[in-house]
Protein backbone atom coordinates (compact mmCIF):
# COMPACT_ATOMS: atom_id res chain seq x y z
CA UNK A 1 0.00 0.00 0.00
CA UNK A 2 1.76 3.75 -1.24
CA UNK A 3 0.27 6.98 0.07
CA UNK A 4 -1.09 9.46 -2.06
CA UNK A 5 2.24 12.04 -3.65
CA UNK A 6 2.47 14.95 -1.50
CA UNK A 7 0.79 17.65 -3.55
CA UNK A 8 -2.17 14.98 -4.28
CA UNK A 9 -6.03 17.11 -3.02
CA UNK A 10 -6.55 13.67 -1.33
CA UNK A 11 -4.13 15.55 1.72
CA UNK A 12 -6.81 18.43 2.12
CA UNK A 13 -8.58 16.65 4.46
CA UNK A 14 -7.06 15.87 8.03
CA UNK A 15 -10.31 12.98 8.28
CA UNK A 16 -8.55 11.27 5.09
CA UNK A 17 -5.21 11.60 6.76
CA UNK A 18 -6.10 10.69 9.76
CA UNK A 19 -7.61 7.22 7.64
CA UNK A 20 -4.55 7.51 5.88
CA UNK A 21 -2.80 7.30 9.56
CA UNK A 22 -4.76 4.21 10.02
CA UNK A 23 -4.52 2.22 7.43
CA UNK A 24 -0.70 2.20 7.68
CA UNK A 25 -1.08 -0.16 10.10
CA UNK A 26 -1.31 -2.53 7.73
CA UNK A 27 1.86 -1.45 5.84
CA UNK A 28 4.59 -2.51 8.84
CA UNK A 29 5.78 -5.82 10.15
CA UNK A 30 5.89 -4.03 13.53
CA UNK A 31 1.85 -4.36 13.72
CA UNK A 32 2.30 -8.15 14.17
CA UNK A 33 5.15 -7.50 16.67
CA UNK A 34 2.84 -5.55 18.94
CA UNK A 35 0.19 -7.81 18.08
CA UNK A 36 1.98 -11.12 19.58
CA UNK A 37 4.05 -8.96 22.36
CA UNK A 38 0.21 -7.63 23.32
CA UNK A 39 -0.73 -11.62 23.23
CA UNK A 40 1.57 -12.01 25.79
CA UNK A 41 0.74 -9.11 27.98
CA UNK A 42 -2.85 -10.18 27.81
CA UNK A 43 -2.13 -13.51 29.07
CA UNK A 44 0.28 -12.28 31.93
CA UNK A 45 -2.38 -10.23 33.35
CA UNK A 46 -4.61 -13.12 33.26
CA UNK A 47 -2.40 -15.56 35.01
CA UNK A 48 -1.63 -12.51 37.69
CA UNK A 49 -5.39 -12.47 38.63
CA UNK A 50 -5.79 -8.94 36.92
CA UNK A 51 -9.73 -8.18 35.43
CA UNK A 52 -9.60 -7.83 31.97
CA UNK A 53 -10.56 -4.19 32.37
CA UNK A 54 -7.78 -3.44 34.19
CA UNK A 55 -4.60 -4.75 31.40
CA UNK A 56 -7.08 -2.93 28.64
CA UNK A 57 -6.73 0.33 30.66
CA UNK A 58 -2.94 -0.24 31.40
CA UNK A 59 -2.74 -0.46 26.78
CA UNK A 60 -4.96 2.51 26.59
CA UNK A 61 -2.88 4.63 29.13
CA UNK A 62 0.57 3.33 29.87
CA UNK A 63 0.80 2.16 25.65
CA UNK A 64 4.38 0.88 26.12
CA UNK A 65 5.11 -2.80 26.76
CA UNK A 66 8.10 -3.04 28.49
CA UNK A 67 6.35 -0.93 31.56
CA UNK A 68 3.37 -2.69 31.59
CA UNK A 69 5.04 -6.27 31.54
CA UNK A 70 6.97 -4.84 34.40
CA UNK A 71 3.84 -3.12 36.22
CA UNK A 72 1.96 -6.18 36.36
CA UNK A 73 4.94 -8.56 37.09
CA UNK A 74 5.92 -6.16 40.15
CA UNK A 75 2.65 -5.75 41.61
CA UNK A 76 1.44 -9.35 40.78
CA UNK A 77 4.16 -10.99 43.05
CA UNK A 78 3.51 -8.92 45.76
CA UNK A 79 5.28 -5.10 45.39
CA UNK A 80 4.05 -2.11 46.71
CA UNK A 81 2.73 0.26 44.24
CA UNK A 82 5.49 2.49 45.37
CA UNK A 83 8.08 0.03 44.32
CA UNK A 84 6.32 -0.71 40.84
CA UNK A 85 6.15 3.14 39.98
CA UNK A 86 10.00 3.12 40.32
CA UNK A 87 10.45 -0.06 38.44
CA UNK A 88 8.14 1.61 35.55
CA UNK A 89 9.16 4.92 35.94
CA UNK A 90 12.91 3.82 35.51
CA UNK A 91 11.91 1.91 32.13
CA UNK A 92 10.42 4.87 30.45
CA UNK A 93 12.60 7.33 30.78
CA UNK A 94 13.82 6.36 26.95
CA UNK A 95 10.21 7.83 26.04
CA UNK A 96 11.79 11.29 26.38
CA UNK A 97 14.53 11.41 24.39
CA UNK A 98 11.87 9.71 21.63
CA UNK A 99 9.36 12.56 22.14
CA UNK A 100 12.29 15.07 21.86
CA UNK A 101 13.34 13.63 18.35
CA UNK A 102 10.75 12.99 16.71
CA UNK A 103 7.85 15.96 17.46
CA UNK A 104 10.30 18.82 15.06
CA UNK A 105 9.02 16.36 12.69
CA UNK A 106 5.08 17.00 13.32
CA UNK A 107 5.39 20.74 14.26
CA UNK A 108 4.69 23.53 11.68
CA UNK A 109 5.41 27.30 12.90
CA UNK A 110 1.45 27.73 13.81
CA UNK A 111 1.70 25.00 16.20
CA UNK A 112 1.42 24.84 19.93
CA UNK A 113 1.90 22.32 22.50
CA UNK A 114 -1.52 21.19 23.17
CA UNK A 115 -2.11 20.02 19.28
CA UNK A 116 1.00 17.49 20.38
CA UNK A 117 -0.72 16.23 23.44
CA UNK A 118 -2.13 12.92 22.11
CA UNK A 119 0.32 12.57 19.25
CA UNK A 120 3.02 12.56 22.27
CA UNK A 121 0.89 10.07 23.97
CA UNK A 122 1.01 7.28 21.66
CA UNK A 123 4.97 7.89 20.84
CA UNK A 124 6.78 4.18 21.88
CA UNK A 125 9.18 2.53 19.92
CA UNK A 126 6.90 1.48 16.72
CA UNK A 127 5.28 4.78 16.40
CA UNK A 128 9.13 6.45 16.72
CA UNK A 129 10.37 4.00 14.07
CA UNK A 130 7.07 4.43 11.63
CA UNK A 131 7.20 8.39 12.09
CA UNK A 132 10.92 8.44 10.61
CA UNK A 133 9.61 6.31 7.96
CA UNK A 134 6.12 7.70 6.97
CA UNK A 135 6.08 11.47 8.30
CA UNK A 136 8.10 12.59 5.12
CA UNK A 137 5.64 11.19 2.52
CA UNK A 138 2.96 13.22 4.62
CA UNK A 139 2.79 17.45 3.87
CA UNK A 140 3.67 18.92 7.09
CA UNK A 141 0.07 20.37 7.80
CA UNK A 142 -1.21 16.94 8.03
CA UNK A 143 1.04 15.01 9.73
CA UNK A 144 -0.33 15.71 13.35
CA UNK A 145 -3.66 13.98 11.71
CA UNK A 146 -2.01 11.50 10.11
CA UNK A 147 -0.11 10.30 13.38
CA UNK A 148 -3.00 10.53 15.36
CA UNK A 149 -5.13 7.97 13.01
CA UNK A 150 -1.70 5.68 12.95
CA UNK A 151 -1.89 5.87 16.52
CA UNK A 152 -5.29 4.68 17.13
CA UNK A 153 -4.88 2.24 14.99
CA UNK A 154 -2.03 0.39 16.95
CA UNK A 155 -3.80 0.81 20.10
CA UNK A 156 -7.06 -0.78 18.78
CA UNK A 157 -4.96 -3.26 17.38
CA UNK A 158 -3.16 -4.22 20.59
CA UNK A 159 -6.36 -3.49 22.69
CA UNK A 160 -7.97 -6.76 20.40
CA UNK A 161 -4.84 -9.06 21.01
CA UNK A 162 -4.83 -8.33 25.00
CA UNK A 163 -8.20 -9.25 24.83
CA UNK A 164 -7.45 -12.35 22.84
CA UNK A 165 -3.97 -13.02 25.19
CA UNK A 166 -6.37 -13.08 28.17
CA UNK A 167 -8.98 -15.22 27.07
CA UNK A 168 -6.53 -17.49 25.44
CA UNK A 169 -3.76 -17.30 28.32
CA UNK A 170 -4.36 -21.01 29.42
CA UNK A 171 -4.33 -22.77 25.90
CA UNK A 172 -0.74 -20.85 24.86
CA UNK A 173 2.47 -23.49 24.39
CA UNK A 174 5.66 -22.48 26.67
CA UNK A 175 7.67 -22.69 23.74
CA UNK A 176 5.15 -19.53 22.28
CA UNK A 177 5.62 -17.65 25.61
CA UNK A 178 9.85 -17.82 24.39
CA UNK A 179 9.31 -16.89 20.84
CA UNK A 180 6.90 -13.68 22.02
CA UNK A 181 9.55 -12.79 24.43
CA UNK A 182 12.45 -12.88 21.69
CA UNK A 183 9.94 -10.46 19.55
CA UNK A 184 11.08 -7.52 20.75
CA UNK A 185 15.04 -7.86 21.15
CA UNK A 186 14.59 -8.47 17.63
CA UNK A 187 11.96 -6.02 16.21
CA UNK A 188 13.66 -3.07 18.04
CA UNK A 189 16.82 -4.41 16.86
CA UNK A 190 15.77 -4.49 13.29
CA UNK A 191 13.75 -1.25 13.13
CA UNK A 192 16.38 0.82 14.94
CA UNK A 193 19.01 -0.41 12.29
CA UNK A 194 16.82 0.04 9.46
CA UNK A 195 15.64 3.83 11.51
CA UNK A 196 19.63 4.39 10.99
CA UNK A 197 20.50 7.57 8.75
CA UNK A 198 23.95 8.65 10.55
CA UNK A 199 26.77 7.88 11.05
CA UNK A 200 26.11 8.57 14.34
CA UNK A 201 22.70 6.89 14.77
CA UNK A 202 25.32 3.39 13.73
CA UNK A 203 27.68 3.93 16.18
CA UNK A 204 24.91 4.80 18.72
CA UNK A 205 23.45 1.28 18.13
CA UNK A 206 26.61 -0.75 18.13
CA UNK A 207 28.18 1.16 21.15
CA UNK A 208 25.06 1.14 23.13
CA UNK A 209 24.42 -2.87 22.44
CA UNK A 210 28.09 -3.32 23.90
CA UNK A 211 28.16 -1.12 26.57
CA UNK A 212 25.18 -2.44 28.13
CA UNK A 213 26.39 -5.49 29.28
CA UNK A 214 29.59 -3.86 31.07
CA UNK A 215 27.82 -1.08 32.66
CA UNK A 216 25.16 -3.74 33.96
CA UNK A 217 27.63 -5.10 36.39
CA UNK A 218 27.66 -2.03 38.31
CA UNK A 219 24.07 -2.89 39.20
CA UNK A 220 23.14 0.66 39.24
CA UNK A 221 19.09 0.24 38.90
CA UNK A 222 19.76 2.79 35.91
CA UNK A 223 22.14 0.68 34.00
CA UNK A 224 20.13 1.94 31.15
CA UNK A 225 20.73 4.74 31.19
CA UNK A 226 24.19 5.64 32.02
CA UNK A 227 25.00 2.73 29.15
CA UNK A 228 22.52 4.96 26.87
CA UNK A 229 23.24 8.49 27.73
CA UNK A 230 27.47 7.62 27.34
CA UNK A 231 27.18 5.35 24.24
CA UNK A 232 24.67 8.24 22.36
CA UNK A 233 27.52 10.34 23.61
CA UNK A 234 30.57 8.96 22.39
CA UNK A 235 29.00 8.54 19.07
CA UNK A 236 27.88 12.21 18.63
CA UNK A 237 31.67 13.04 19.46
CA UNK A 238 32.17 11.25 16.51
CA UNK A 239 29.92 12.97 14.16
CA UNK A 240 30.87 16.36 15.82
CA UNK A 241 34.43 15.79 15.14
CA UNK A 242 33.83 14.90 11.43
CA UNK A 243 32.45 17.86 10.88
CA UNK A 244 34.55 20.14 12.13
CA UNK A 245 37.53 18.21 10.39
CA UNK A 246 35.30 18.43 7.18
CA UNK A 247 34.15 22.25 7.62
CA UNK B 1 -19.28 -3.65 34.96
CA UNK B 2 -17.15 -4.12 38.23
CA UNK B 3 -16.36 -7.65 37.35
CA UNK B 4 -15.14 -6.12 34.27
CA UNK B 5 -13.12 -3.62 35.75
CA UNK B 6 -12.45 -4.81 39.20
CA UNK B 7 -11.69 -3.01 42.76
CA UNK B 8 -11.61 0.70 42.12
CA UNK B 9 -8.42 0.39 44.10
CA UNK B 10 -6.47 -1.60 41.30
CA UNK B 11 -7.65 1.12 39.18
CA UNK B 12 -6.32 3.52 41.37
CA UNK B 13 -2.76 1.67 41.50
CA UNK B 14 -2.67 1.65 37.57
CA UNK B 15 -3.13 5.45 37.32
CA UNK B 16 -0.73 5.81 40.26
CA UNK B 17 1.80 3.16 39.44
CA UNK B 18 1.38 2.76 35.75
CA UNK B 19 0.25 5.70 33.89
CA UNK B 20 1.66 8.75 35.91
CA UNK B 21 5.48 7.20 36.02
CA UNK B 22 5.12 6.42 32.55
CA UNK B 23 3.85 9.60 31.17
CA UNK B 24 5.99 12.36 32.80
CA UNK B 25 8.35 11.10 30.71
CA UNK B 26 6.16 11.61 27.32
CA UNK B 27 5.23 15.08 28.83
CA UNK B 28 8.72 16.42 29.71
CA UNK B 29 9.35 15.21 25.83
CA UNK B 30 6.74 17.32 25.02
CA UNK B 31 7.33 20.52 27.13
CA UNK B 32 10.95 20.40 25.54
CA UNK B 33 10.36 19.00 22.62
CA UNK B 34 8.23 21.11 21.13
CA UNK B 35 10.95 24.22 21.17
CA UNK B 36 13.56 22.46 19.50
CA UNK B 37 13.98 22.56 15.32
CA UNK B 38 14.20 19.71 12.75
CA UNK B 39 17.39 20.91 11.25
CA UNK B 40 19.06 21.93 15.17
CA UNK B 41 22.43 19.75 16.06
CA UNK B 42 20.82 18.78 19.84
CA UNK B 43 18.63 16.65 18.06
CA UNK B 44 21.48 14.84 16.42
CA UNK B 45 22.86 14.14 20.33
CA UNK B 46 19.19 13.19 21.29
CA UNK B 47 18.54 10.88 18.35
CA UNK B 48 21.90 9.17 19.18
CA UNK B 49 20.93 9.20 22.80
CA UNK B 50 17.31 7.05 22.34
CA UNK B 51 19.44 4.89 20.26
CA UNK B 52 21.36 4.18 22.48
CA UNK B 53 19.02 3.53 24.89
CA UNK B 54 16.83 1.37 23.04
CA UNK B 55 20.35 -0.54 21.98
CA UNK B 56 20.68 -0.52 25.66
CA UNK B 57 17.07 -2.35 26.12
CA UNK B 58 17.97 -4.96 23.33
CA UNK B 59 20.69 -5.96 25.56
CA UNK B 60 19.21 -6.17 28.63
CA UNK B 61 16.40 -8.51 27.24
CA UNK B 62 19.53 -10.92 25.52
CA UNK B 63 21.97 -10.72 28.37
CA UNK B 64 19.20 -10.91 31.41
CA UNK B 65 16.41 -12.19 29.93
CA UNK B 66 13.04 -12.48 31.15
CA UNK B 67 10.30 -15.25 32.22
CA UNK B 68 10.59 -18.01 29.60
CA UNK B 69 13.24 -16.83 27.22
CA UNK B 70 15.47 -17.55 30.32
CA UNK B 71 14.73 -21.37 29.49
CA UNK B 72 16.60 -20.70 25.99
CA UNK B 73 20.37 -21.53 25.95
CA UNK B 74 22.58 -18.35 25.86
CA UNK B 75 24.15 -19.47 22.65
CA UNK B 76 20.47 -19.96 20.97
CA UNK B 77 19.43 -16.47 21.69
CA UNK B 78 22.48 -15.08 20.49
CA UNK B 79 22.55 -17.22 17.28
CA UNK B 80 18.55 -16.54 16.97
CA UNK B 81 18.88 -12.46 16.92
CA UNK B 82 22.28 -12.71 14.56
CA UNK B 83 20.57 -14.98 12.12
CA UNK B 84 17.94 -12.28 11.89
CA UNK B 85 20.51 -9.45 11.61
CA UNK B 86 22.20 -11.29 9.00
CA UNK B 87 18.70 -12.35 6.86
CA UNK B 88 18.07 -8.71 7.12
CA UNK B 89 21.22 -7.15 5.81
CA UNK B 90 20.76 -9.74 3.10
CA UNK B 91 17.37 -9.15 1.91
CA UNK B 92 18.17 -5.16 1.56
CA UNK B 93 16.54 -4.21 5.44
CA UNK B 94 13.43 -6.53 5.36
CA UNK B 95 12.37 -6.50 8.94
CA UNK B 96 9.76 -8.98 8.26
CA UNK B 97 12.81 -11.55 6.86
CA UNK B 98 14.66 -10.66 10.26
CA UNK B 99 12.31 -11.35 12.34
CA UNK B 100 10.83 -14.37 10.84
CA UNK B 101 14.50 -15.98 9.93
CA UNK B 102 15.56 -15.09 13.85
CA UNK B 103 11.85 -17.18 15.42
CA UNK B 104 12.65 -19.77 13.26
CA UNK B 105 15.90 -20.52 14.50
CA UNK B 106 14.89 -20.32 17.86
CA UNK B 107 11.81 -22.52 17.21
CA UNK B 108 13.93 -25.29 15.36
CA UNK B 109 16.58 -25.18 18.06
CA UNK B 110 13.91 -25.57 21.29
CA UNK B 111 12.61 -28.27 19.30
CA UNK B 112 15.76 -29.72 18.47
CA UNK B 113 17.26 -29.54 22.27
CA UNK B 114 13.71 -31.03 23.22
Amino acid sequence: MALPPLDSPQWKSPFRAFAWGVSSVASTVLTLVLFATYLGIGALAHDSQFSLGWVLGSTLLVWAGPAQIILISTLGSGATAVQAAIAVTVSAIRLFPMVVSVLPLMKTPKTRRRHLVLATHFIAVTLWVECYRLLPKVPRERRIAFTHGLGCGLVTVCMIATTFGYALAAKLPPLFAAAILLLTPLAFLLSTARNCRQISDVLALVLGLSLFPLVSMLHTGVDILISGVTAGSMAYGVHWWRERARA
Amino acid sequence: MSEFFGSPHALLVLVLAGFLPNEIWRMAGLWFGAGVDEGSEVLVWVRAVATAILAGVIAQILVQPPGALAGVPDWLRYGAVAAGFAMFMLTRRSIFAGVVSGEIILLAGKWWLG
